[in-house]
């Protein structure tokens, strides 16, 4: 059974479709790539899968039970802005997740903050951007999830951090696991993908397995990216 | 290890292991680590790891033990094989570029024996 299925999926807005029959099958164990460029449509599909929009047409599948809360407990989403509360220390941030999610990791997520050398009583307002982000996706990638979906998790980051991110998603999700990963940041992350989705207005044109795409072009994700969407 | 992103990066990972391999960092009959610690190591997809030894193991340059992991082989006229092939590769390129600056072949060979 695939672990994420999207069937003829449409949504609009006041009547314009930002999504137009999105059919996907994910499996299960990959590392995948949702690319596209600003405005095409990627934060919306995500939010459908995780059930914060309602399609306008068509069905999300999550391991064959329609989307809801059931499937808001198998998947670990990073949105792309912070909900969480600035005032909060970190620890609180913690014990907010633990209280929340019975999948949490509490011992894995102060693991991983002790490696970044965070100060566990600083509040959340006191840190850089760069520190936020990472302190939200310590918190995702310590969900035993069965899907990850990160939006734009290398957005407001300096190179260093984001090889960093890039380490923290490859050794800490669970084998079975499946990471969805959206961002226009190909160069960088292209290394620990599996597969590719590309996305332009609003559907998918390309759902592919990366070093197939290579071998084929001849040519890094990142160049068939810019060659596809050439402007 | 730099990947060039534009060669798939399991047969970068396979040319990087047969060179180990070749150049005797891996001896023949030495353990290999388990997949997921080598894609750790080199900081890849455990999928991508685990197609490069696949890969290695049809060329018969590693073997698996059904219980205890995997293995480089111990066959050594198969690593000598290997290594030729490398080595006439290098010997090729080296020809080429020498020949892309007006060396024939055989002004390319008699400059390699001269004092630089």
């Amino acid at each position: 059974m695939a672990l994420l299925e999207c069937k003829h999926v449409y949504k609009a807005f006041d009547n314009r479709f930002i999504l137009t029959d999105v059919n996907l099958t994910l499996p299960e164990g990959k590392i995948v790539g949702l690319l596209g460029k600003n405005g095409t449509g990627k934060s919306t599909l995500i939010k459908l899968i995780n059930d914060l929009l309602t399609p306008t047409e068509g069905e999300i599948l999550v391991k064959g039970l329609p989307v809801g809360v059931e499937s808001k407990k198998m998947i670990a989403y990073l949105p792309e802005r912070t909900y969480l509360d600035k005032n909060m220390t970190v620890e609180q941030v913690v014990g907010f997740f633990e209280d929340f999610y019975e999948n949490f990791d509490s011992e894995k997520a102060r693991k991983l903050l002790r490696e970044l050398d965070l100060d566990p009583t600083q509040k959340m307002a006191k840190m850089s951007k760069g520190m936020q982000e990472k302190v939200q996706l310590v918190l995702v990638m310590s969900r035993k999830a069965d899907l990850y979906i990160l939006d734009e998790p290398l957005g407001g980051v300096d190179p260093a951090t984001r090889d960093y991110i890039l380490d923290t998603i490859l050794t800490n999700f669970n084998e079975g696991a499946s990471v969805l990963i959206s961002t226009h940041l190909i160069q960088d992350i292209e290394r620990i993908l599996d597969e590719v989705i590309f996305i332009d207005k609003g559907k998918i044109i390309c759902h592919e397995d990366c070093d197939t795409l290579r071998e084929r072009e001849n040519a890094s994700i990142d160049e068939i990216f810019r060659r596809t969407f050439k402007c | 290890m730099q990947f060039e992103n534009n060669i798939p990066i399991y047969i970068q990972l396979v040319e990087a292991m047969k060179l180990q391999i070749i150049a005797g960092q891996l001896n023949p009959g030495d353990r290999i680590p388990s997949v997921r610690e080598l894609a750790m190591l080199h900081k890849v997809n455990p999928n991508t790891m685990q197609k490069a030894l696949s890969e290695l193991e049809d060329e018969a340059l590693i073997y698996t033990e059904r219980t205890n992991g995997k293995f480089v082989t111990e066959d050594r006229e198969l690593i000598a094989k290997h290594k030729k092939i490398y080595a006439d590769r290098l010997a090729t390129r080296y020809l080429e570029s020498m020949a892309a600056i007006g060396f024939d072949a055989e002004a390319a060979i008699s400059y390699i024996g001269k004092e630089r």
